[in-house]
């Protein structure tokens, strides 16, 4: 195997909060290789998006900042790189698509004016060039008559449409590296399912690595080739995706899968209760505690889980922190 | 279906008025709900889907009594809902009530849960106020909450459980039929199943009648017993859940099914997709013929030409195109085979 585009070891962030300092991301690792997919899952508040922020350098300072670890893209560790390097990186090596398409354009610029300024700031390109740019991205994502959209507003595209902006203003740079953090909530199923298409589309045609931060198993099973699963800031289990919807290891993991009524093509007439994932995640003054965090929800809770689990290789490259999965399970 | 429908809709309409165009132009309307019939018996969840815009929230709001229909029929029992007004309005409102999408906008954040429970007992005069303290607490009871949680805020509460205080407000009058909208959707992954399976297990506890609105077609499948599938303000395709899924007859629904992201990983790839291109279309000044047919990849002429009829292919599976034969075989079914 070659050497993983983007590296993440050991990852720490932390939160000055009003009971003291907060880790909110604690010895995360995880490798995405060129042209790979990388899915993140994990309910709202497990570290997704803030996993994305520190891989961006856009964790929100001054209460927050990485504590510890590297993230080497292309051997280059971002962690110690300076603003002016990161900079270049951010909307031109590695970029990102927000959750809602709506707040993260801004209303008061065409769409064109907002896709050509990444190219504009990283390239160097002129205003007409960056409009030709701009034309040329709206169409690669699909947008019907581009050179007259590319002068409109976002308040006049329909949601699908904005998503189809922000992926173009994303891609402008062609970007090693893409991550988009929940890019279809917003969106009915069939726009989605026309987003999920373009994402792949556009990955086979310029190799971009992709992380895609959801809570959708479907979206998952779709899209990524490897899942990590993330609770509390730390990472649970990481593996194939076949391996971990397939043979989910982890108590959380498979809470996750279960408790979703997934659609079946062919229902049966009985239905069972969905199964349950008592409580709700830990709030930030809960974090950095010596114990499994997930203990408190799980039904396999044992007398070890006051001590922290260590990662365990399960079958092949499935990894998982719990200690109620044997040692090499296979 | 053998028992009275304890719910019947029929031909319910919601239109809209916009403003004019321009000094001279004709006012626009926009059709939101265009001729809407269904029967739901009792005890039984009669489930809605449909994309956003697709009317489904205001077909709900209009059965309720919350949006104002501008035709058709809505009878609860011998009572026609949409006729009544002033006091016996009031009063027929104890026995349908309504759970919102959203928890955390449905709850008066100034307001302690006990007495957002306790409002509809209050204003629908339920009871005699010596017994609604007992009875606020049997309802937190009811829907997983401890009574000593009466004296807290919204704001203290999690998502999902602001979910419950909300389905205990719409218990607290013993209603008949509850409107469930889009429930579980602003909820967590990991919270949905919980609420799910309280609003499953409070059904088959108390006789509840469900009207359930969602665009989470898995969620549908679980929780629904008979389902319609809405499209621009009309139902065009309406069955049991075991056929609606087995076989979707309709272009639009097995487009909708097929776009479904299956975790499966067995299922991966080898699923028959069809894409639909575009958005749906703005609800306001329709083309004639069918709504879908812009979209559809089966359209004919005819198909922009004249309005396809809701009909029964089968004795409970109604279906609305032309393209579907009197035998039951759907255009797509074609296109998976070959």
């Amino acid at each position: 195997m070659t050497a993983p585009l983007l590296s993440v070891r050991d990852l720490r962030v932390e939160f000055d909060t009003r009971d003291g300092i907060v880790p909110v991301i604690q010895n995360l690792s995880f490798d995405l290789r060129a042209g790979g997919t990388l899915g993140i899952v994990g309910e709202s508040g497990c570290g997704k998006s803030m996993t994305a922020l520190a891989v961006m350098g856009l964790v929100p300072g001054p209460m927050g900042r990485i504590a510890g670890g590297s993230i080497r893209l292309d051997g280059e560790d971002l962690v110690t790189a300076g603003e002016p390097r990161l900079r270049q990186v951010r909307g031109n090596e590695i970029s990102m698509v927000f959750q809602e398409p709506m707040t993260s354009l801004n209303p008061v610029f065409t769409v064109g004016d907002q896709i050509g300024e990444t190219v504009r700031v990283h390239q160097g390109l002129s205003r007409r060039e960056a409009m030709n740019r701009a034309v040329e991205m709206l169409r690669a994502v699909g947008i019907p008559a581009p050179e007259k959209r590319v002068h409109e507003y976002p308040h006049q595209l329909s949601g699908g449409m904005r998503q189809r902006v922000m992926i173009a203003m994303a891609l402008a740079c062609r970007p090693r590296v893409l991550i988009a953090d929940e890019p279809t909530t917003a969106l009915d199923v069939t726009v989605q399912a026309q987003i999920f298409d373009l994402l792949q589309d556009l990955q086979a045609e310029t190799g971009t690595a992709i992380i895609l931060i959801t809570h959708d198993m479907g979206a998952i099973a779709e899209l990524a080739e490897r899942v990590i699963v993330m609770y509390a800031g730390r990472k649970v289990e990481d593996g194939p995706v076949d391996e971990i919807l397939g043979q989910p290891l982890h108590p959380y993991t498979k809470g996750l899968i279960r408790c979703v009524p997934h659609l079946e093509a062919d229902p049966p007439a009985e239905r069972r209760e969905l199964m349950e994932i008592p409580g709700v995640v830990p709030g930030l003054s809960q974090l950095g505690g010596s114990g499994c965090p997930f203990a408190p929800r799980c039904s396999e809770r044992r007398a070890e889980c006051n001590a922290m689990p260590v990662e365990k290789a399960g079958a092949g490259d499935h990894s998982v922190a719990c200690w109620a999965v044997p040692e090499a399970t296979s | 279906m053998t028992k009275e429908p304890l719910l019947q809709v029929r031909d319910l309409k919601v239109h809209f008025k916009l403003g004019k165009r321009g000094m001279f132009g004709e006012p626009s309307v926009v059709h939101a709900v265009d001729g809407v019939s269904f029967d739901v018996a009792p005890g039984t969840t009669f489930g809605v889907v449909g994309e956003s815009g697709s009317g489904k929230t205001t077909s709900a709001l209009a059965v309720m009594r919350l949006v104002e229909a501008t035709g058709g029929s809505v009878m609860l029992g011998d009572t026609d809902v949409l006729q009544l007004r002033g006091e016996a309005l009031r009063m027929a409102r104890r026995r349908m009530q309504i759970i919102f999408q959203d928890p955390y906008s449905s709850l008066n954040p100034r307001v302690r849960a006990g007495a957002i429970v306790r409002e509809p007992l209050e204003l629908l005069d339920v009871g005699s106020p010596a017994e609604w303290d007992e009875r606020v607490a049997e309802l937190f009871r009811l829907v997983g909450l401890r009574p000593e949680q009466r004296a807290l805020f919204p704001h203290q509460f999690s998502g999902g459980q602001r979910q419950r205080i909300g389905i205990a407000r719409a218990l607290a009058t013993n209603p008949e039929v509850i409107v469930c909208d889009e429930p579980v959707s602003a909820l967590d992954v990991a919270i949905q199943a919980q609420i799910l399976n309280l609003l499953r297990r409070l059904q088959t506890e108390l006789g509840l009648t469900y009207l359930f609105i969602s665009h989470d077609l898995g969620v549908v499948q679980h929780m629904c017993d008979e389902i319609a599938v809405m499209y621009l303000g009309q139902i065009v395709e309406r069955a049991d859940r075991i056929s609606l899924f087995r076989q979707p007859l309709h272009p639009y629904t097995w487009a909708l099914l097929s776009a479904v992201p299956s975790a499966a990983p067995s299922a991966k790839g080898r699923r028959s997709r069809v894409r639909l291109q575009g958005d749906p279309p703005s609800p306001i000044d329709l083309p004639p013929g069918c709504r879908f047919a812009g979209r559809c990849p089966f359209a004919e002429d005819r198909c922009r030409q004249s309005d396809p009829p809701l009909r029964a292919i089968r004795p409970g599976h109604l279906v609305a195109c032309h393209l579907v034969s009197e035998d039951g075989r759907a255009p797509h079914m074609e296109a998976i085979e070959a």
